[in-house]
């Protein structure tokens, strides 16, 4: 202290060169050791204070104790290859018996299909491309003709992809019950036309909920109030076996049908809440501004509102939409063979029964869900920081 | 808006005000003519099909039986009516248990996922970022399939130090012997009722229970030990029939259903990183400044966590963490999956089965959750009302 107090006094006028005045800057050390690399890291990140140090050791010993098993039931005593339940069962010649991959490969195409005909799984194939190409349109928020990329999407897509799908024999096209249908691409089926259907149901009664009309507004109220209080399942079983009684019985909906319009119905609750939410968060001012314009009021909505607010809440929508994903397990109740159900089916097939076949199902499909859910949540992050930065400048 | 006299006329189609009456009339006679098309095809098709119709199955004895029931239930006697009072029960019981478990670790893992430590700060983000990705009802499938069933079966069961036994077959807790559930159940809302309220007065009252500390204890002292009295007046020591694994199944204890385990385990597991997320949220929405201020005026630790931070989080916790609770009481209608009797296992789907009365036993169902989603946010609308920000 008292050399840099020194230091800092210039030395009196006339005066010569005192001994003790620095001429030259001290040399700097080194910090400390403790307080720098991955020593000072560790003191800083894992052993700040007793506690902190404390769990640091018991979550290192848990991963010992938890990992090398996970590993070798994953990879090292994982049966990779087999026709049938012995391949994955303990003999004495090999006591331990990890996760039986062999089921998973001999059932992938029916978890990916279901029981879509062998000879017209390429229409599958052909959708689920064009479903990639069209959510690659839009996610991208720099691909050129967005606007053409949603007509693409929410028009033509769903047409194309009935008539793929479904078949028309005027094109050469049998017709593939839905019966049939199953696995991934029903969940895939689901989830689209849950999406597609649900963001402009949903804009619809969230503009419906903040109208200046008092029957419109008390409807979509109900709805939304309504279809957000009560758990999806009572929804799906409310379209699947309150529907048919409501229609002419010569109607009679296909069992997916109804399914979709329960998932649609449910979706677009939630959807408008989030909408809502969005056009809530558009200053007064801009409304004012396009009355001055003399926008009329679809006009102002289509022009002024509608961009901005959709803009700030494509995270929530992307959220929403992984929520939806993950329900789309649920017409798993109502006689649907999403994927889930057909790990269900395949997983009790006596063809594989063995102790660990349960268990590689679930894992297999966990890792599945993960993957698409994960990516969703990422790309609603990068969005949510895009956003941001626009927010600053 | 007066117009003066001498402006053109505008054409009726044009007002506003005229317009939107009658878009409301049309959108209101549209919706009755579909109603009315709807109840006209459903009663034509109910008489083809000679289903009946009203509420009259709710007096008429239901005839099957119910593997969990914590009100009287027997299935020579007891009405459909009484199945779906039994079902209730069981929702609400896994319901606000798992409630509580998952605030708990809820809590825990928001909490440590703004740890400065960096394996438990991975830890949670790990476990909350797995959890949410992947569906409820696949857990559920998984922690019934793959872990409770696939234990061994009873005679080679675990068996957890104090007399608890786990296996294939469900939980076997020890069995307190001479006391009634109920009146367990009863003693202890009691003590926990009487340790609210003594907590309010004495946080209002001048005294020097109104210190934190002190007021704690006291409030602790009242819920733990107005049991341990009941305890004691009804003749303690206290008896403990064990379980015990036979060769053909376990007998003595509380069975606790495997079914209920799991779907207990899976509701808490899931619901818990939801709410990791908002007490999150809540605790990094109060800003430094805060804590700073607190530290300036002299405030330790657990008073600044208690008096500044709390207050302020909880503001923005609570509206989405109701919203949890309910969530995880509409998921466990879910229970449909593993066989667990809750209302949605119990009324959609055996009494529909059996009575084929689709309209009422979903109608009936659906009731039951919107009155509670219902009476929370109008309960949450107060609370949001009360701890509002006074705006200036």
């Amino acid at each position: 202290m008292t050399t840099l107090d020194t230091a800092l006094v210039p030395p009196p006028a006339g005066a010569g060169r005192q001994a003790y005045v620095r001429t030259a800057p001290a040399e700097t050390l080194a910090p400390p050791r403790m307080h720098v690399g991955w020593l000072g890291w560790g003191r800083e990140h894992l052993f700040s204070n007793p506690l902190s140090t404390v769990l640091t050791i018991l979550i290192i010993a848990a991963l010992v104790l938890i990992v090398p098993p996970m590993v070798d039931f994953l990879f090292i005593d994982a049966t990779w290859s087999g026709t049938d339940r012995e391949a994955c069962l303990a003999t004495p010649a090999r006591p331990e018996v990890g996760a039986c991959w062999a089921f998973i490969h001999e059932r992938f195409a029916y978890t990916i299909y279901g029981s879509y005909p062998i000879a017209e799984r390429w229409r599958v194939d052909l959708f689920f491309a064009l479903l990639a190409l069209g959510t690659t349109w839009l996610l991208w928020l720099d691909a050129p003709r967005r606007d053409l990329g949603s007509v693409y999407f929410f028009v033509v897509l769903p047409i194309v992809s009935f008539v793929l799908l479904h078949g028309a024999p005027m094109l050469g096209l049998p017709v593939v019950d839905t019966a049939l249908w199953g696995g991934m691409l029903v969940t895939i089926v689901v989830a689209a036309v849950g999406i597609v259907a649900s963001l402009p149901i949903g804009v619809m009664l969230a503009l419906g909920r903040r109208s200046e009309m008092p029957a419109i507004r008390l409807l979509s109220t109900i709805y939304i109030e309504f279809v957000r209080g009560v758990p999806l399942i009572t929804v799906l079983f409310m379209a699947s076996v309150m529907l048919p009684l409501f229609l002419p019985e010569t109607w009679s909906p296909d069992k997916l049908i109804r399914a979709l319009v329960g998932v649609a119905l449910f979706a677009s609750a939630y959807m408008a809440e989030v909408v809502r939410a969005g056009l809530q968060s558009i200053p007064k001012g801009q409304y004012d501004a396009s009355h001055a314009l003399g926008l009329s009021y679809w006009q102002s909505l289509r022009h002024i509102i509608l961009p901005q607010a959709l803009k700030v809440t494509i995270p929530n929508i992307v959220n929403s939409y992984i929520a939806l994903f993950k329900d789309t397990t649920l017409v798993f109740f109502v006689g649907i063979f999403d994927f889930l159900k057909t790990i269900e089916v395949a997983r009790a097939d006596p063809k594989w029964s063995t102790p660990v076949t349960s268990a590689t199902g679930y894992i297999f499909a966990a890792v599945v869900y993960f993957v698409f859910c994960y990516a969703m949540s990422r790309y609603a992050a990068r969005i949510e920081r895009r956003l941001a930065v626009s927010e600053r400048r | 808006m007066a117009r003066s006299p001498g402006a053109p006329q505008v054409p009726f189609f044009r007002d506003p005000k005229l317009r939107a009456i009658i878009y409301q009339v049309v959108l209101c006679v549209v919706l009755g003519v579909l109603v009315y098309a709807a109840v006209r095809n459903a009663v034509e098709n109910l008489e083809r099909a000679k289903i009946a119709s009203g509420f009259g199955f709710w007096n008429t004895t239901a005839g099957f039986d119910i593997s969990q029931t914590l009100i009287e239930y027997s299935a020579q006697s007891s009405t459909y009516g009484r199945a779906f009072w039994v079902g209730l029960t069981n929702t609400l019981l896994v319901a606000g248990l798992g409630i509580i478990l998952a605030t708990v670790l809820g809590t825990a893992i928001g909490v440590a996922r703004l740890s400065k430590n960096f394996l438990v700060e991975r830890l949670a983000s790990g476990y909350v970022e797995m959890i949410r990705n992947v569906p409820l009802l696949l857990q559920l499938l998984f922690w019934y399939n793959a872990v409770l069933k696939a234990l061994p079966d009873f005679a080679n069961g675990f068996a957890i130090p104090g007399g608890v036994l786990l296996n294939n077959r469900g939980l076997y807790l020890p069995r307190p012997l001479g006391i009634d559930g109920w009146h367990v159940a009863g003693v202890i809302a009691l003590a926990v009722v009487l340790g609210f309220v003594f907590n309010a007065l004495a946080a209002r009252s001048a005294g020097p229970l109104r210190m934190l500390g002190l007021r704690f204890a006291a409030t602790l002292l009242i819920v733990v030990g107005i049991p341990v009295l009941a305890l004691i007046a009804m003749g303690a020591p206290l008896a403990f029939e064990y379980p015990e694994a036979g060769r053909f199944n376990v007998s003595g204890g509380v069975e606790i259903l495997p079914e209920f385990v799991a779907l207990l385990v899976g509701l808490v597991v899931y619901t818990a990183a939801f709410i990791a997320e908002v007490v999150r949220a809540g605790l990094i929405s109060v800003s430094r400044g805060q804590t700073e201020a607190a530290e300036a005026l002299g405030l330790g630790r657990f008073q600044t966590l208690r008096y500044i931070t709390m207050p302020q989080a909880m503001r923005v916790i609570i509206p989405p963490l109701t919203n949890q609770y309910l969530n995880l009481m509409k998921n466990s209608s879910l229970a449909v999956a593993i066989g667990y009797p809750d209302l949605v296992q119990i009324f959609t789907g055996t009494v529909l089965n059996i009575t084929g009365q689709a309209i009422e036993v979903v109608v009936i169902t659906m009731a039951v959750y919107l009155t509670f989603s219902l009476v929370t946010s109008f309960a949450m609308n107060l609370y949001n009302a009360r701890v509002a920000l006074a705006e200036r």
